[in-house]
């Protein structure tokens, strides 16, 4: 945190205590701060959920390995899982959130600065909470030092029975108070771009940014509640006795499963939502091109908002829920690929024609479109119902969510960071590191996530420690193993260039991009009230306007 | 701007609605989704337990209670338009009102719990309809609970004299809150008292 303040104590012109500094980031209620810390700390627990899937697959790089048992590989994976999705990709994406909706709709912070900090503390707390319990869950039994029951916690795996020590404790509490903070954010999400957007910037006039995380945002709202109330009722299980996931009193293990997916699966596209932000900002920019079929592309938004909370049973087709069931399912999670496929071809009818400019942020965006869009047809297969029976908890879907998530959500976000970064620091960061870390990773995604696939159609299942030789899996997990240090020198290159841009790299100025929203109108790194006087816009790209006075874009779409 | 917007109509600023009450709506939206869930349960574990005491047996409707509960949201209604008006003291006398039925409600909840606990002897871990019935009522009991607090800091305030008109902006967001909390509880009446008996 020290690096990042001294912009601010620079600014001001004389050396600061480190106890002021950091008193300041601690209290701070500017959104911009909030988003960085927001950012930082999802940068820790990237590289800590990152050194437990090393761990993973190092243990699974050769038959009857043994690096370690299978108690701690059951606590690695569930950490791994529980970590990635809670405490990087959510705290990036609502980071991210937090530093450019004020700057994108022309506000000077968000709606409610205090809930803001309230919000990241109560989150920052929650991921604590949940690494404390590798030394604080030992209990009364001396059983189970962190949680061992996945990410998604089956029950009746979760009960007192057979969760003993208080591990699955610290895995509801951490991801009960970082709900709440989610809530928070979303709901300051929500009031900040209905409420507070600068005169002119009518919903159509919004970057799409605002409009993908004001989807994001609700449903955050509906989603996470849903967790909350699961993960109270499993609290009243286990402290109290009740008997909601309790099969020996009549209770039921599979409506833990639809309350969990319920969450689940709206979950995935609270975290894909922002990842399409991210591109629709940064493709049209560097195809030097404004976004095609805006109100398409909002119109999809919305589709993808509303279907992606009536297709949460698809991780359920193993269970057997029935033929009725199964076909609603089937079918809703194929429509969700309508809206989906609608937004490709809209970045891809972006680039066309374009004058593509092949800088860091756009190369991981052409990977992001071409990752996502398997990960997507692997996602139709999956959506088949017997498919799933034959694949279901199986590699094949790790390698699935996995290109969702890797392959897809953090290579936006990682074309987000480079993209944003002169913004936030004032620096440009290494064009040359940048390329660097965008082809290791390519290689290493590819390496891992592509032969991931095999071992699963092979029958390989996941969660297990190791495995016999001689099944035809063992190669395909060597190269997958193999990956992981390719993907790993990856991360390292991004964190040396992120470290040495922060102070060695050129001064970036106010609009290193020639871009077109009302972040880039302000100096890099922004004051702390981000406009001087809040602006007035007449088109979806007032830079544009104010660089092209003879052609401005509302000539074209304003008056509509 | 140059001259050629004179041309175009200049932008109108737009009504937009107060960031207040997007942020109590989007509070009451992920609360309902909360509640949903333990509804959904409650529906779904009906008929489930598998030993007694059964709802038919150990519920009676609490109708007068309910009655007061619901009637107070007519009374914070009052109490908003009197403070519109400037009367102080009539907002004050309704305020109050609305504090005192709440209060008699959380009563009703609390001797309804303790003749199930001491007399019938069901608690949440006796069986299913225990679990459920007292995670549901108990849920919006707490509800209840965080409404009577911060209706009770608005009376001390009023009490004080630091209420007046230019303060209607975060009354009515109160009671924004609060009307869900009696709509929630109708949704409960329904599901615990007329389904589920």
């Amino acid at each position: 945190m020290s690096t990042n303040s001294t912009t601010w104590s620079a600014a001001a012109g004389e050396p600061r205590a480190l106890v002021d500094l950091i008193h300041e980031w601690v209290t701070t209620v500017d959104h911009k701060r909030l988003g960085l810390l927001y950012i930082a700390y999802a940068l820790v627990f990237l590289i800590v959920g990152g050194i437990e899937a090393t761990v993973l697959r190092l243990q699974l790089i050769r038959p009857h390995n043994n690096l370690v048992s299978p108690q701690v590989f059951n606590r690695m994976f569930t950490m791994h899982g529980t970590t990635m999705i809670f405490f990087v990709v959510m705290p990036m994406l609502f980071g991210f959130a937090n530093y450019l909706i004020p700057l994108m709709i022309g506000a000077r912070d968000m709606a409610f600065p205090r809930l803001n900090a309230f919000s990241f503390w109560v989150t920052a707390f929650g991921g604590l909470l949940l690494y404390f319990s590798l030394v604080g869950a030992n209990g009364l039994y001396g059983a189970g030092n962190a949680p061992d029951v996945g990410w998604f916690a089956y029950a009746p795996l979760t009960s007192q029975t057979f969760s003993l020590g208080h591990s699955t404790d610290f895995w509801i509490l951490a991801l009960l108070v970082s709900g709440f903070g989610s809530i928070g954010t979303a709901i300051n999400i929500l009031a900040t771009i209905l409420c507070m957007r600068c005169p002119g910037m009518s919903l159509g006039k919004m970057p799409l940014f605002a409009w993908l995380y004001l989807v994001t945002a609700a449903l955050v709202v509906l989603a996470i509640s849903p967790l909350t109330a699961a993960q109270i009722m499993l609290l009243v299980d286990r402290y109290l006795g009740g008997h909601f996931f309790d099969t020996q009193a009549g209770g039921s293990a599979v409506i833990w499963m639809h309350f969990f997916w319920i969450f689940g699966h709206p979950e995935v596209y609270v975290l894909v939502l922002p990842a399409f932000a991210f591109a629709s900002e940064i493709i049209p920019v560097f195809s030097r091109k404004p976004i095609f079929g805006y109100s398409v592309m909002v119109a999809a938004t919305v589709a993808i908002g509303f279907i992606s909370m009536s297709v949460w049973a698809h991780h359920m087709f193993t269970v057997g829920m029935g033929a009725g069931a199964n076909t609603f399912f089937v079918l809703s999670t194929m429509a969700i690929a309508v809206p989906t496929g609608i937004k490709i071809f809209n970045w891809l009818a972006t680039m066309w024609g374009g004058k593509i400019e092949f800088k860091t942020p756009m190369l991981f965006c052409v990977g992001f479109l071409f990752q996502f869009l398997i990960a997507g047809l692997t996602g139709i297969m999956l959506s088949c119902a017997p498919f799933d029976w034959q694949l279901g908890s199986s590699y094949f879907v790790v390698a699935h969510f996995h290109y969702v998530i890797v392959g897809g959500i953090l290579f936006a976000t990682f074309a987000a960071m480079y993209y944003w970064f002169p913004k936030m620091t004032g620096r440009m960061y290494s064009e040359r590191l940048g390329q660097l870390h965008f082809w290791l990773f390519l290689i290493g995604f590819h390496l891992t996530f592509d032969f991931m696939h095999i071992p699963g159609l092979l029958g390989m299942p996941r969660r297990i420690y190791t495995y016999e030789p001689g099944r035809g899996w063992d190669s395909w997990n060597l190269i997958v193993t193999v990956g992981v240090f390719f993907q790993a020198a990856a991360i390292l290159v991004l964190f040396v260039n992120l470290l040495w841009s922060y102070s060695r790299g050129a001064h970036a100025g106010g609009d290193p991009w020639d871009a077109w929203t009302l972040e880039w109108s302000v100096p890099s790194p922004p004051p702390t009230y981000n406009f001087a006087s809040i602006p007035t816009i007449r088109s979806r790209r007032p830079l544009w306007d104010l660089k092209h006075l003879d052609d401005p874009d509302w000539m074209y779409e304003g008056t509509r | 701007m140059n001259a050629t917007s004179i041309m175009l109509r200049q932008p109108v600023a737009e009504q937009v609605p107060s960031r207040g009450r997007v942020a109590m709506i989007s509070l009451i939206a992920a609360e309902s989704a909360i509640f949903t869930i333990f509804v959904v349960a409650y529906i779904f574990y009906i008929g489930k337990s598998l030993s007694g005491p059964a709802p038919q047996d150990v519920l009676k409707a609490p109708v007068l209670y309910s009655i007061c509960l619901l009637s107070s949201s007519v009374t914070i209604h009052f109490a908003g338009k009197a403070l519109r008006q400037g009367k102080a003291a009539v907002f004050s006398r309704w305020w109050f009102a609305t504090i005192t039925l709440g209060a008699i409600f959380l009563f009703g909840t609390a001797r309804e719990w303790q003749r199930l606990i001491y007399q019938e002897g069901l608690t949440v871990s006796t069986n299913l309809f225990g679990t459920t019935y007292f995670s549901l009522v108990g849920l919006h009991a707490f509800h209840v609970i965080v409404g009577l607090l911060c209706l009770t800091l608005v009376l001390i305030f009023a009490v004080l004299g630091h209420v007046e008109p230019k303060h209607e902006y975060q009354v009515e967001l109160l009671s924004l809150y609060w009307h869900f909390v009696d709509t929630v509880w109708v949704v409960v009446f329904t599901v615990v008292y007329i389904v589920g008996r």
